[in-house]
């Protein structure tokens, strides 16, 4: 079972590696994990995707309750939230795959943001599962590098607040 | 004034009346400032032992134990400490010394990321790096220690913040942590929701764990089993959390427990886990207790509850807080068949050790020690076998059981001990310990002389790493690997060493008169217990 945990979190040096330690040491799973400023400086969100039985799912968020650095731990699934994932990818092409490479944008929505005679670097932000089409359809073209921001995600607007 | 003078006031202000510890550069402004206050300092003997003796003192006074070192080695060495009082959840208040916070991540000497490396042993950690935020760091870091589901709190501060001049100094009144609000009184319903199991169950049987006797529980709970006559089976860090020989009391359970002690909370069709972790120690199979029954876990942690077992009725708060509110209610069960059903497994199950009469019957020795002693007078086990046996032979009248249950800290009792008798110097504080964990830390046998501290230590001695060796016996036939100590220390010469008394036990005929001098000694002594060294605890 997969479950994504949006955890609100003191902005302190040290967090981080608080809630990271936390997982390793109790042997709970990271799948991703995203950090960043909320609108209150004093605050950052972390999104965390983790998979595992439904007693460590619930230990999960108990633990991370615990931590007396975090504030507010909301846990959903990926069905109830707004999920997105962020890729760039810097390719190599030729003459007779930059059209091909150029349709799978335009049809997967990614973009081509920088670009030189021999690479170019794509970016692309959609839904988890999106990405992973992306990356499947990227099969067969000489990849060089690829930085990724991990799920970032949000419960839907309908989704009642706990 | 100083930051290292706002520290000491802060524990001032806290009614600190001890700090264990030992100095060092980067903690010497503390310890120059703490001249000018009432507080009394402990020179240990390594840094570790100021951990153990902060963690006695606080659980006979149920304050808050404080120990203070230096960076580096003095702060890794505390480390061991510091996991052990986490693991039987035991308020501490530890600071360390830390480098120039400009020197900071540069592997200067003496320089050790305490925080770092304790962090999955603390409840929470300070690095101060600005003096101006001692008080309230320190009101928060006691705040954390005492309240919830207690535990030791880390605070190291580099010299130069201790250093560093304060323009105001205020000790917060109050503490406000939006990220820190333990739940203290039961959820109503759940509540209610026990009373109406409660009502339905022949067999009930309450558990008590570490938790009842930290939240200061004992009299609400026997109130609450006496009232509806509820046996009760503790774990070891539950042990005194009634009297040993009170008629619903059916011991500990476990592995190394009663056996008696596991069929009723086995048997039984409502089980009240209170303040326990049910580790695997306490609870062999945790999803085999919940079978067949109502399974009620109350803890002030909520990452207990669920965490080993699954309970039918989690309850989060303070345990007395819930005892008290499941005092208010009146409801009538008739355990008497069940207590008579109890009764007799007890009696059936009870199997009498096999002794050599050539050495001295540790059963035999606890017994007479335990009647002896003044009823509040404070046992403190080491680990090993000595452990064990104490756990089922030491009868609790209405002092404290202490050991280190969780960790299995060897070497825990002579500083607990000390700690315990200068925390609560006019009681009776025996030390049991085997001649592994007497080895760790009689060390602190010097400390004892220097605080002119009546220490009563109990070595039993059987040249063996005894618990090692048992498991040894068993899991690879008599293969000992690394279990044999040797005869040293002559005990008699390292009494006189430190101006202690000395008495040796060698046959059962001598117990009597050996504890009759040694309570009344006036001097601490080591009395040196011969005990076969093929004595089992499973025997």
């Amino acid at each position: 079972m997969k479950k994504i945990y949006s955890v609100l979190v003191e902005n302190r040096s040290g967090v981080l590696s608080k809630v990271a330690g936390l997982f390793a040491r109790r042997c709970f799973n990271i799948d991703s994990l995203a950090v960043g400023e909320t609108f209150d400086s004093e605050i950052s969100n972390m999104t965390i995707v983790s998979s595992g039985d439904e007693r460590t799912l619930e230990q999960i968020e108990k633990q991370l309750n615990k931590k007396l650095d975090v504030i507010k731990v909301k846990t959903f699934d990926e069905q109830q939230s707004v999920s997105r994932e962020l890729m760039l990818v810097k390719v190599k092409y030729n003459k007779t795959n930059r059209k091909d490479i150029m349709e799978i944008c335009d049809i997967m929505h990614a973009e081509i943001v920088d670009m030189s005679k021999t690479h170019m670097i794509i970016q692309i932000c959609q839904s988890p599962d999106k990405i992973a089409l992306f990356v499947s359809m990227m099969n067969g073209i000489s990849v060089v590098e690829v930085a990724r921001t991990g799920t970032l995600a949000l419960p839907k607007c309908n989704v009642l607040e706990n | 004034m100083l930051g290292a003078e706002a520290l000491v006031k802060a524990l001032t202000e806290e009614g600190v009346e001890y700090v264990f510890g030992y100095p060092g550069v980067a903690i010497c402004p503390f310890y120059n400032a703490i001249l000018e206050s009432p507080i009394k300092t402990v020179l240990v003997r390594t840094e570790q032992n100021a951990a153990h003796m902060a963690s006695g003192l606080a659980r006979v006074t149920g304050g808050v134990g404080v120990c203070a070192v230096t960076s580096g080695p003095g702060a890794t060495n505390l480390i061991t400490g510091i996991a052990t009082a986490f693991a039987d959840s035991i308020p501490l208040v530890c600071i360390t010394g830390q480098v120039n916070s400009a020197l900071l991540g540069s592997d200067v000497f003496q320089e050790a990321d305490i925080t770092g490396a304790a962090e999955s042993f603390v409840k929470y950690s300070y690095l101060v790096k600005d003096a101006a935020d001692i008080p309230r760091v320190m009101k928060e870091a006691f705040h954390i220690a005492r309240t919830g589901r207690k535990g030791p709190v880390l605070v190291d501060i580099p010299i130069d913040v201790q250093n560093s001049e304060i323009k105001k100094y205020k000790y917060p009144e109050e503490v406000n942590m939006r990220t820190y609000k333990p739940t203290f009184v039961g959820n109503f319903a759940q509540i209610k929701k026990t009373v109406k199991a409660l009502e339905k169950s022949k067999k009930p049987v309450i558990c008590a764990g570490g938790g009842v006797l930290l939240s200061g529980a004992k009299g609400s709970l026997r109130a609450f089993a006496e009232k509806h006559g509820i046996p009760v089976v503790s774990t070891m860090m539950g042990i005194g959390s009634m009297p040993t020989m009170h008629p619903l009391y059916f011991g500990m359970v476990g592995n190394n427990g009663k056996p008696w002690a596991n069929k009723a909370m086995n048997d039984s069709d409502l089980l009240i886990m209170v303040g326990a972790r049910v580790a695997d120690r306490a609870v062999n199979q945790p999803d085999i207790i919940t079978e067949n029954k109502v399974m009620i876990h109350i803890d002030v942690d909520p990452a207990e509850i669920g965490k080993n077992c699954g309970p039918t009725i989690p309850i989060v708060g303070d345990a007395d807080n819930i005892f008290g509110q499941l005092l208010d209610f009146d409801f009538d069960i008739d355990t008497a068949d069940w207590l008579d059903k109890l009764r007799e497994v007890k009696k059936d199950l009870t199997v009498q050790r096999k002794t050599n009469p050539n050495f001295v019957d540790p059963e035999k020795f606890i017994g007479i020690l335990s009647d002896k002693m003044e009823d509040n007078g404070i046992y403190v086990a080491d680990v090993g076998q000595n452990q064990i046996w104490s756990c089922a032979y030491h009868v609790v009248k209405d002092g404290f059981f202490l050991t280190s249950g969780g960790m299995g800290t060897m070497g825990y009792s002579i500083p607990a001990a000390l700690g315990a008798k200068l925390g609560l110097p006019d009681r009776q504080v025996i030390a049991v310990c085997g001649d592994g964990s007497f080895q760790m830390s009689f060390m602190e046998l010097a400390t004892a002389k220097q605080q002119n501290v009546n220490l009563k230590i109990v070595v039993f001695k059987n040249n063996y790493l005894g618990m090692v060796r048992e498991y040894q016996h068993f899991t690879y036939k008599d293969n000992y690997s690394v279990v044999e100590l040797n005869d040293y220390p002559n005990y008699e010469l390292l009494a006189g060493a430190y101006s202690m008394d000395y008495l040796k036990v060698s046959r059962d005929s001598e117990i009597d008169g050996c504890i009759e001098k040694m309570l009344n000694d006036s001097n601490s002594c080591i009395v040196e217990v011969m005990i076969d060294p093929m004595d089992l605890v499973k025997g």
